[in-house]
């Protein structure tokens, strides 16, 4: 079942965990950007969460509190972009962008140290048996807890935009912010606790990269995985199944380039390190174009600080 | 005075009382010891200029802000709601002037936003139809905002508001988007909800529909209250001059000599650049100077596209738009200026006026060219400030000063400047959407006044407006507007309320048979 030295179950099975961070880290974002919040720092909590969840997983050999503390760490760093921009007003393209070069820099600082390390092994979730089924196995059951855990936020986050009371108010936050205060809504706070949720995806995200596809620390570890995570958002116009579709065309794509490098094809190294971030903007830009309207839109409130001096 | 002894006492239980209530804002009183009371199932109107201080009273009811001293009563017992969700809970509730409906979220999510628990989705709908039957309202609930007219949009909050089953129910300028049709079916709404027992509370600056709805007015003055009447017993002009508390003047019409023509449109089409605009459809008049052409219509029927023609923002073949004998269709908006057009589009914050930017900074945009404010490349500022602060003082534009954003102005107020910007340039010809909507009685008159006088310094000015006493005050000569087309000019003067009535249903044959030489 090899196609040119690269077999499809393994390929699809292999996406479907190279696209767990930027799953993460765009489904956070998706939320953040609801509520009308434009956070560009999403690298920069990836990559903090990434080394948070490396040394709590270290520190405390269990690989399940490497990711909560990865999580928190990208929360922790997101409360401060909540501070400048929902508190001081800060301008959240330029709070955001800081943000991203903030978090490389004490992800690097701290880092050391940790260099060479191996983290404690985040194991296969379901049992051998139901894992060596042929072809269904491996692509079904053959995964680690949070490729299974970040399919289930993309439903879960998908119902709660769609049908439930906070999501309503989330949506609302981010389409009008001064008629949802005018109808006693707490828009900053609504906001606030978005921005520290996107922290915590985009953390846990992170701390996938060095823990369980890597897994090592090194400097730069997420490698722009963030950047690719906002354009993600954007291109799958703020819908979370949409999303999956996005991460998992980037997982497959790079996965499948690393796999024609490794088979010798003919086409050059440069045009296949370059394949997954061109074909995935591609295909997002062919998806939600031609589709106009309100209702395809971004958040009309997206990018823009309140204030309820009026 | 207090005016807290109600009138015309009948035997209405009392539901909300308000004592002495004061607030007040950094350099600025918005309510000094306000009192008044309103009755289970009155409709009470708040009567006053733009900044008076309706606006911050029913928001301390609606408990948006608080008050800085004063109490108020709901059935007797203290009130005092320190948000929204409390007031509604207590079975308050409030219709917006703008600003809040969510236009990428359908009338089903929209109603809910403003409930407290609403029931599921499904039910919710089946609620909001039902509702909307019973008052005449008719809604589909999974429509988007974002493609309603104005006047469906009020019937979602208003929908909003009446499945909470409220005791007060306040609307703050209900009328002023609304097109005469959809007036009446709101009053009529409004008089059941009352028979039901539901009291109302009322902010309009339109005098004569608070005569017809109204059961009892407080009138306020820079946040005083300076009287309590019975509108039904009172005149408007009575009513107007206790709101702006001096004898109001009807603007003077002062006859000019008709000269020549200064305006010239012929036989323009064109399509419409706005989003499920209509289209103008060979468009022909003329204007002479010292004339003012009156345009009726209802909205939507091209007005805004009309304006985006005649402003230069549309563009058309040279010969099809004349200022004074020059073909200018070809020409944008500055080039027009410069040629001598001026024009004011109605919607104040975005298109008119750039909300963000303070009111100097936005005099500029648009005189910037007339009035020589470019001097070898840079802006001149002093010169700049000077032209704002005399459209300040000579508008009565209350503001803090010229250096303040323009979307921090009451929307009356930001209108006064925005006319006074055009009609101070000194322009050959002027062209107004709707120059007084939203605009309190007295600087109405003002600003009708201040067009009127143009005229009679030998403008030619075209106004184009939903609001037909206006028309009739102002313009020499009438036409209207409909689905893209003009009814050809007729003089003002003599025409009836029929043959108006005629020319909006769209019978273009009577014009020909109505001819007028």
């Amino acid at each position: 079942m090899d196609f040119g030295g690269i077999n499809p179950v393994i390929l699809i099975a292999t996406l479907m965990a190279s696209a767990v961070p930027i799953l993460l880290a765009a489904l956070g974002e998706t939320v953040v950007e609801r509520s009308g919040v434009l956070n560009l720092g999403v690298e920069g909590m990836m990559i903090i969460g990434a080394l948070g969840g490396f040394v709590v997983a270290v520190q405390t050999g269990s690989p399940v509190l490497g990711f909560i503390g990865g999580a928190a760490a990208g929360a922790a760093l997101s409360l401060i972009f909540a501070l400048l921009t929902q508190v001081f007003l800060a301008n959240q393209v330029a709070t955001g962008l800081a943000l991203t070069l903030f978090g490389l820099g004490v992800s690097s600082l701290g880092g050391q140290g940790y260099n060479g390390i191996k983290p404690p092994r985040t194991g296969q979730l379901l049992p051998d048996a139901l894992a060596d089924l042929p072809v269904i196995g491996p692509i079904l059951f053959g995964h680690d807890w949070v490729v299974y855990f970040s399919i289930l936020m993309t439903a879960v986050l998908w119902w709660v935009l769609k049908a439930t009371r906070i999501g309503l108010i989330i949506r609302a936050v981010g389409e009008s912010h001064e008629a949802a205060h005018a109808l006693g809504y707490k828009v900053n706070r609504i906001r606030l606790m978005c921005i520290a949720f996107g922290g915590a995806m985009a953390g846990m995200g992170g701390a996938y990269v060095s823990l369980a596809r890597v897994p090592q620390w090194v400097d730069g570890i997420t490698a722009g995985a963030g950047w690719i995570a906002l354009a993600i958002v954007v291109f799958a116009s703020w819908k979370p199944w949409r999303v999956l579709i996005g991460a998992y065309l980037f997982g497959g794509i790079t996965v499948l380039q690393l796999n024609l490098q490794v088979a010798g094809s003919g086409i050059p190294v440069e045009y296949l390190s370059m394949a997954p971030y061109l074909i995935t903007i591609l295909v997002l830009v062919i998806m939600s174009a031609g589709r106009k309207g309100k209702a395809n839109g971004a958040p009309a409130s997206l990018g823009q600080n309140f204030h309820a001096s009026r | 005075m207090t005016g807290t002894e109600r009138q015309g006492a009948d035997a209405r239980p009392e539901l909300l009382a308000v004592k002495g209530i004061t607030k007040a804002y950094p350099g600025v009183i918005a309510n000094s010891d306000v009192s008044f009371a309103i009755g289970e199932g009155e409709i009470h109107a708040l009567l006053g200029e733009n900044g008076a201080g309706k606006s911050t009273m029913v928001k301390m009811i609606y408990g948006l802000i608080r008050p800085d001293s004063g109490q108020m009563t709901l059935r007797g017992a203290a009130y005092q709601p320190g948000k929204p969700a409390e007031a509604r809970r207590l079975g308050v509730a409030m219709v917006f002037q703008h600003f809040s409906l969510f236009e990428a979220l359908n009338v089903a999510e929209n109603v809910a936003l403003g409930m407290e628990s609403p029931p599921p989705m499904r039910e919710l709908a089946a609620r909001i139809r039902a509702v909307s039957e019973e008052y005449g309202l008719p809604l589909d609930p999974s429509r988007m905002v974002g493609d309603l007219s104005a006047g469906e949009r009020q019937r979602v909050e208003i929908i909003r508001c009446l499945l909470q089953d409220p005791k007060l129910l306040i609307m703050d300028e209900p009328t002023s988007v609304l097109t005469p049709q959809e007036v009446e079916i709101l009053f009529k709404t409004l008089r059941q909800l009352s028979s039901e027992g539901t009291a109302i509370l009322y902010i309009s600056h339109k005098l004569e529909e608070i005569r017809s709805l109204c059961d009892e007015a407080t009138i306020l003055r820079r946040g005083k209250v300076v009287a309590t009447c019975t509108p039904r017993e009172r005149t408007a002009r009575e009513m107007a001059e206790l709101m702006v508390g001096s004898a109001l003047k009807t603007p003077e019409r002062r006859v000019a000599e008709k000269g020549e023509v200064a305006l010239g449109v012929s036989d323009l089409s064109a399509a419409s650049p706005i989003p499920f605009g209509t289209s103008l459809k060979g468009i022909s008049f003329t204007v002479a100077k010292g004339e003012v052409l009156g345009i009726a219509g209802v909205a939507g029927n091209g007005q805004d596209e009309l304006l985006l023609a005649l402003s230069g923002e549309l563009k058309a073949a040279p010969d099809k738009v004349r200022i004074a004998g020059h073909a200018v269709g070809d020409l944008g908006p500055v080039d027009r200026r410069k040629v001598g057009l001026v024009a004011a589009p109605e919607d104040r914050y975005g298109h008119a006026a750039a909300p963000d930017m303070s009111l100097v900074e936005n005099a500029f945009l648009t005189a910037g060219v007339r009035k020589g404010l470019v001097k070898n490349g840079f802006v001149d500022w002093a010169g700049t400030r000077r032209f704002a602060e005399e459209i300040i003082a000579g508008y009565d534009v209350r503001t803090p000063g010229p250096d303040v954003a323009a979307r921090a102005l009451s929307g009356g107020n930001l209108q006064k400047f925005l006319m006074g910007r055009e009609l101070m340039q000194g322009a050959s010809v002027i062209v107004i959407n709707q120059p007084t909507w939203g605009v309190d009685a007295a600087a109405a008159a003002q600003i009708r006044q201040s067009i009127l006088d143009r005229a009679g310094e030998g403008a030619a000015v075209v106004v184009i407006s939903q609001d037909l006493d206006e028309l009739l005050e102002v313009s020499d000569s009438f036409a209207v507007l409909n689905e893209g087309r003009l009814t050809k000019p007729r003089p003002t003067e003599g025409l009836t309320m029929d043959e108006i009535g005629l020319m909006m249903g769209g019978a273009h044959g009577m014009e020909v048979a109505h001819h007028v030489a």
